[in-house]
């Protein structure tokens, strides 16, 4: 008979290793799932995890790692932070088509003025815009104690309106023949997040990611606010009685993934994405929910988590492209990732014991 | 003894992985006896009844109940053999009334009418009134015993086992249950009474089986016996009583006046009109019951919660609006009883736990950036100071025994040299060798001028270590009088036990 024994503390091999085990048997499920799809399911596998890195066209996909991972491990760090605390917030890709919305409707307002501070301005704007999002969840859960989790997943698809309405409205390119969607802000220079060394994807929004990382690292590990946010994850009356004030800690929470979601936005809009357009996003909020978690909350873990997806992403599109794999089924293989990551997570405070059960 | 022995252990072993709980542990209970079963926390008393209830299968030696083997696979075989068992946490709901909640342990419960009327019948018949269609949740602690041993004994049992049953009752409540048990005793029904309170067994028990880490280390007659001797057999060393040197007290240091509070949740208890005073110098004992405010006190004093500036005053300086960092800023500090979740995060490490209260007092930390080397040192002095048994300061909270962790939880308020300390139930679950240390420690911090709150539903040790005593009933405290001229008598009608109560009527 197997059973579960609590460890008395926790395993940090274990805790180490278990997202390694998810990935395997991410690999190994996801290739009897192309498999019964008919597909080379290791032909499959070495598609979405060899091909972006060292196949043939490698040249022009590791770039692209860059572009799709970092508003995903920017989203993620701010997440996390929250996550960290049990403060959930859901709502991060609203939060960013907001950013995105404000970072670029600064820029877009400049126009046609070229000026080095208009990008700055943009990139305040942006995270200002996240963060004003975020804080109508925090205000109304530290003030009537709505529920943060409804309340931001709910005001993503108010966000989309908001995207969807700026883009045939106020923010749409009057030279644009009449379609949907603003100027292209790739062809703006004061407002173009352009690559800063050419060729190999590295923008802005790689740096602030690079940045948040250590932020986030050094917050959680040697500042008395983080460690204040993992008390009150692990312990909420201990952190009350330590002087955490809750409400406090929401905002802050709240507010730091809003504004690093904003920045994400703010970047892919004036970057690699270019204009406010209806299908602007395309949930990455989400997705940074699934890297926090893998990465395990941890801000190095979220890095390598990040690049991850971004793999699974860009070689899911390859796959899609060469083999003829449907979406869903990508789709369905990073849900494994997620499934399995979880799953195996209880070997970090269990151990697995076989032989006969006590009786207690 | 005449008579053959109702129940006989011999040479009972079970061993959990690393540590060896029972260690062929022989000996007998004779019919109407009430047999005492004495042992510190972790001496393994619990296993071994456990094995006797049904719930635990020994991995060798054998019982023989009536001449008979008996091997019970599961509670249900031991109760059908006659043995009961009355557990020190009550398994109770809440929302169910009592003769629906008995009803619920019964393999074919009768009409609830017909269980009601028999109810009343055991109950009236033992000296324990109790009203079969009262909701449970509105019971004291008391009464819900009575609810447990009412189960019991609908079964009629030879044998019933209960697992300190006077560690929530008020003294009167103690001697209700007393006369119960003498009376059951008079029929002849065994009782095997687990307990470390040596009074309470010396007036009860016909015979003491002694438990030292798992092996029997001596029988003794208590009555014949002083509660000395059979604490030295518990230990297995000589004791310390906490010394305790005369002095003047000092000023006012912590004052709260008129203190009201609603209650912080549906079970939770309101505080109404609380004054208190404790000078430098003086350790105020607080007891009472369980659950009627002693952790909603304890919180208006750590800064949890907050009141009114002037409810709660430091050396005359309004400080009840301030949260938990100002206060320990002044010197005012706290330990509080629940240690897993409140006065300690389970998953963190020692050092972290260190952190939890220390970095105002200690400096653990430079403009919010935290001096890790610093708080290492302070978790190993605590850990060092008050005799923590771990590897290190790098093990989680959780790792620990309850009693380290207490000793680490009061070690660290203690260490900080604090003006005023306030603790609840600093000794629960703490060997006698630890909980002596901890009472000394506090009366060395009294002695050298801080004043100390020791909030505690341990009678003995409030008699043992307060200057002045004060108790909590229903979230309003009784005016604080010198411990020394108390009666046990006395306290009791402070704790507010003696309304609705009466002495079995046998």
């Amino acid at each position: 008979m197997i059973r579960l024994e609590k460890r008395p503390q926790p395993s940090r091999a274990w805790s180490l290793a278990t997202p390694l085990m998810a990935v395997l048997a991410t690999m190994l499920m996801g290739g009897l799932l192309f498999a019964a799809l008919g597909k080379p399911p290791v032909e499959a596998i070495r598609t979405i995890f060899w091909e972006p890195l060292f196949g043939e066209f490698a040249f022009y996909y590791r770039p692209q790692l860059l572009v799709k991972g970092a508003p995903l491990v920017l989203i993620a760090i701010g997440l996390s932070l929250g996550f960290r605390a049990g403060i959930w917030n859901i709502g991060a890709e609203g939060q960013y088509i907001i950013g995105a919305l404000t970072g670029a409707g600064v820029g877009l307002a400049f126009y046609p003025m070229e000026s080095w501070i208009i990008f700055p301005l943009m990139i305040l704007a942006g995270a200002f815009g996240g963060w004003a999002w975020a804080m109508i969840p925090a205000v109304l859960k530290t003030r009537f104690g709505t529920n943060e989790i409804l309340v931001s997943l709910m005001l993503v698809y108010v966000a989309e309106q908001f995207l969807a309405s700026m883009s045939l409205g106020l923010m749409k390119n009057p030279e644009g023949f009449g379609f949907p969607g603003s100027r292209n802000l790739q062809q703006y220079d004061s407002a173009h997040n352009a690559e800063l060394i050419a060729g190999t994807g590295m923008h802005w929004g790689v740096v602030a990611a690079l940045i948040a990382v250590i932020f986030s690292y050094v917050l959680l590990n040697r500042h008395m606010l983080g460690y204040h946010i993992r008390l009150t994850g692990e312990a909420p009356r201990a952190a009350r009685f330590a002087g955490v004030k809750p409400a406090r800690l929401v905002l802050f929470c709240l507010g730091a993934s809003g504004a690093l979601a904003g920045l994400a936005g703010m970047f892919e809009v004036s970057g690699p994405s270019g204009q406010v357009s209806i299908d602007f996003n395309v949930g990455y909020g989400f997705t940074a929910i699934i890297v926090a978690f893998l990465g395990r909350l941890h801000p190095v873990g979220i890095l390598l988590a990040g690049g991850l997806m971004a793999l699974t992403y860009i070689g899911g599109d390859i796959a899609q492209g060469n083999l003829g794999l449907p979406s869903a089924a990508i789709q369905v293989f990073q849900g494994m990732l997620l499934f399995f990551l979880l799953a195996l997570d209880m070997l970090t405070n269990f151990r697995i014991s076989i032989g006969k059960p006590e009786v207690v | 003894m005449s008579t053959p022995p109702l129940l006989t252990l011999e040479g009972l072993t079970k061993a959990y992985p690393g540590v060896v709980a029972n260690d062929s542990v022989s000996f007998a209970i004779g019919e109407g006896e009430v047999h005492a079963l004495l042992g510190e926390n972790g001496a393994g008393k619990s296993t071994l009844v456990k094995m006797i209830y049904g719930l635990v299968k020994p991995d060798s030696g054998r019982m023989i109940l009536r001449g008979a083997p008996y091997e019970p696979a599961e509670p249900r075989q031991a109760r059908a053999d006659g043995i009961a068992m009355v557990f020190q946490h009550f398994s109770l709901f809440d929302a169910l009334n009592v003769a629906e909640n008995i009803a619920l342990g019964m393999e074919k419960p009768p009409a609830l009418r017909d269980l009601a009327a028999r109810i009343r019948e055991v109950s009236e018949a033992y000296g324990l009134p109790l009203d079969p269609f009262r909701t449970v949740g509105d019971l004291s602690a008391g009464e819900r015993q009575r609810v447990e041993i009412i189960r019991c004994l609908l079964q009629d049992p030879k044998l019933l086992i209960m697992d300190e049953p006077t560690s929530v009752l008020t003294p009167q409540e103690v001697e209700i249950l007393f006369e119960t048990l003498k009376k059951l005793k008079s029929e002849g029904t065994s009782i095997l009474y687990i307990s470390h309170k040596l009074e309470e067994i010396r007036t009860l028990c016909d015979h003491a089986t002694i438990l030292r880490l798992g092996k029997n280390v001596g029988e003794c007659t208590p009555a014949d016996t002083s509660a000395r001797d059979m604490a030295e057999l518990m230990v297995g060393t000589a004791l310390k009583t906490p010394e305790r040197s005369a002095k003047a007290f000092g000023e006012v240091a912590l004052d709260i006046t008129g203190l009201s509070v609603p209650a912080p949740s549906a079970f939770g208890t309101a505080l109404k009109n609380v004054h208190l005073a404790v000078r430098r110098g003086e350790i105020l004992g607080i007891g009472g019951v369980a659950g009627n405010g002693q952790d909603e006190l304890l919180s208006v004093m750590s800064g949890e919660v907050t009141c009114a500036r002037d409810a709660v005053k430091f050396d005359g300086k309004p400080i009840g609006h301030m949260g938990p960092t100002a206060r320990r800023g002044l010197g005012v500090l706290t330990a509080p009883e629940e240690r897993l979740g409140h006065a300690a995060a389970p998953d963190m490490s020692l050092t972290e736990n260190a952190l939890l209260t220390g970095s105002v007092r200690e400096g653990l930390d430079n403009k919010g950036f935290l001096k890790w080397g610093a708080t290492r040192s302070f978790a190993e002095r605590i850990i060092k100071g008050f005799d923590v048994r771990t590897p290190g300061p790098e093990n989680a909270a959780r790792s620990l025994s309850g009693g380290n962790l207490q000793k680490f939880v009061i070690g660290r308020e203690v260490l900080q040299r604090p003006e005023v300390l306030v603790v609840n139930q600093p000794t629960w679950g703490v060997d006698a060798a630890a909980a002596a240390a901890i009472r000394q420690a506090l009366l060395d911090l009294a002695a050298n001028g801080a004043a100390v709150i020791c909030i505690s539903q341990d009678l003995d040790e409030l008699m043992e270590i307060s200057d002045n005593f004060a108790a909590l009933n229903e979230g309003r405290l009784s005016a604080p009088r010198p411990t020394a001229e108390l009666t046990v008598d006395e306290i009791g009608l402070m704790m507010g036990g003696a309304h609705g109560m009466e002495v079995a009527h046998v």
